[in-house]
């Protein structure tokens, strides 16, 4: 691979431990990764995986972890300042769960913009709905009048209305109906161009990882297993075995009864 | 199909709102025999209402009228309720979404199973019990002796999608509707979940009506396919024809995948058309 761009965002050594003692969890085990300026990263791997882990360590979530996460090679303290969170904004999975239900759309596009002190508040509004392709009239909507594509556009938005360089994503459509989704996948893949924004993203749908990342990273137990780029992983080249469990895994014919096992 | 287990013609369901009824399900007709049934569509089209109606489990504002509700020989639009309570869990059952919220937080995994049995079965609890523990094991759960006596808090998503499939089963019933029992499953978790359902089914000789917005899910697992649009089917095919879909919102749904294999730059976004809401249903040539 051709390093072109300087890294923008660097994970060295991540470990990530809950709980003491005996009852230790080692949820995230020795992860490094890096992603260039303007390039996409995928994680995927099954449910207690750590690719979650990983991305609130990242995000500044989980001030707990060992080991450097470094953005523009700057190493970042576990818990972030003001600036950080400017430029690293982060997509949750629920859109119904991830927007305040009493606060009007308007409300909560703006009130990043107080506690980052930004200046030209409704302009700024009304330019981030536009992008995201929601009509000036979405400002005056609470929540629960918008349907789950238009919400999890809104989440997009507050994230955007800071104009971070650093988006991280958390699943953003396994709560969508596919038609949605791919409404939502577009929009992602239009505002990373459009914008230079380097992506980050977790999602246990190997297809939706493709469409957006070039550089993918299988987890499982914790640990990387591999990491690939997109084209060795539609070609199929996965070198691990747990790998291309994984990928023939996405095909949903039944399982040969020997492979059911809990 | 000679004799169809369950027989559905012009089911309408409607909701009162402060601007007139709205109408849900509008005029949804299908047969089904002891196969796999997929019923695919996006939210809001229908689908898991069509499921409830069949159980009378929609809300109490809804309105359900139907030309024809048939099961086995039975006239669902006229049964009691507490004839329904009979054919609910012991004939025709139903497995939810989620797990979590679908099993009691404070009976134990072993006793709800044996609880479904007892209420539909002449049988005595230990019986049951001895039952509910071989139909544990039929869901391929490792020492289901120690699941057995585990609080659903104690089990994983996967696990505890396997026990509802249990409890749902172990009464030997003739249809299971399956809404979207997957989906909130991993993927390698949910091809163990698919193919023990699968293994159940082919088994008991059970049908199954499988509801789900996952295309390829249902292609690849049912035998047959409706897809539904604003509260009526627009296509009926066979699961192995899916990709030779006719109706343009099954294509266009079929487009807006993002495939592994056929990357694209710009993933095709599903237009709607007005028409399609009255627009002709495309039918297997076979069937009614």
């Amino acid at each position: 691979m051709k390093m072109v761009a300087p890294p923008a965002l660097e994970v060295a050594g991540l470990d990530i431990i809950f709980g003491h003692g005996a009852k230790a969890n080692h949820a995230v085990q020795d992860v490094s990764f890096r992603v260039e300026s303007g390039g996409a990263f995928g994680l995927i791997g099954e449910s207690g995986s750590g690719k979650s882990t990983v991305l609130r360590a990242v995000s500044g979530l989980n001030t707990h972890y060992h080991g450097d996460i470094l953005l523009h090679r700057q190493v970042l303290p576990p818990v972030r300042d003001k600036g950080f969170f400017r430029r690293t904004q982060m997509v949750f999975q629920d859109p119904y769960a991830s927007l305040h239900p009493r606060k009007m759309v308007n409300q909560v596009l703006l009130e990043p913009l107080i506690i980052h002190k930004l200046g030209r508040p409704q302009q700024r509004v009304d330019e981030v709905l536009d992008a995201v392709g929601l009509d000036p009239s979405f400002r005056f909507r609470y929540p629960h009048q918008l349907s789950g594509g238009q919400r999890q556009r809104v989440a997009i938005a507050r994230c955007l209305i800071l104009e971070p360089e650093i988006l991280l994503l958390d699943e953003p459509t396994s709560a969508l109906d596919v038609s949605v989704q791919a409404e939502i996948l577009n929009l992602l893949h239009r505002l990373r161009s459009e914008r230079r924004l380097t992506y980050v993203m977790v999602s246990h749908d190997l297809a939706v990882v493709a469409h957006l990342c070039e550089r993918i990273a299988i987890m499982n137990g914790g640990k990387f297993v591999e990491e690939l780029s997109v084209g060795d992983l539609r070609a199929g080249r996965a070198t691990q075995p747990y790998s291309q469990a994984l990928l023939a895994a996405t095909h949903y014919r039944p399982a040969s009864p020997e492979e059911v096992t809990v | 199909m000679a004799e169809p287990l369950l027989s559905v013609r012009d089911l309408r369901i409607a909701f009162p709102s402060p601007a007139g009824l709205v109408e849900a399900v509008r005029g949804v007709s299908f047969n089904v025999g002891r196969e796999k049934l997929g019923i695919v569509g996006e939210s809001g089209s229908g689908k898991s209402m069509t499921g409830r109606a069949l159980l009378k489990l929609t809300p109490k504002a809804a309105q359900v009228t139907a030309a024809r509700l048939d099961f086995a020989g039975i006239d669902l639009n006229a049964a009691s309720e507490r004839r329904m309570r009979g054919i609910r869990g012991g004939r025709i059952s139903m497995i939810m979404q989620d797990p979590k919220y679908s099993l009691n937080p404070l009976m134990r995994v072993g006793s709800q199973i044996a609880e479904a049995c007892r209420l539909h079965q002449r049988v005595g609890a230990r019986e049951a019990a001895a039952k509910s523990l071989a139909m544990l094991e039929a869901v391929h759960i490792r020492e289901p002796k120690r699941v057995f006596d585990l609080y659903p808090h104690e089990v994983s998503g996967g696990m505890g999608q396997r026990i509802m499939i249990a409890m749902m089963l172990v009464t030997g019933p003739d249809l299971i509707i399956a809404d979207e029992p997957t989906s909130a499953l991993d993927v390698t978790v949910r091809r163990q979940v698919l193919s023990i359902l699968d293994e159940l089914v082919t088994q008991q000789g059970a049908g199954l009506i499988f509801i789900s917005h996952d295309l390829n899910l249902v292609a690849e697992f049912c035998d047959r396919v409706l897809v539904m649009y604003a509260g009526r089917i627009v296509e009926e095919l066979h699961a192995r024809d899916l990709h030779a879909a006719r109706h343009p919102y099954t294509q266009a749904l079929l487009r807006s995948l993002p495939r592994l294999e056929a990357p694209v730059s710009q993933l095709a976004v599903p237009t709607r058309d007005p028409a399609w809401r009255d627009g002709p249903t495309y039918r297997l040539e076979a069937s009614s």
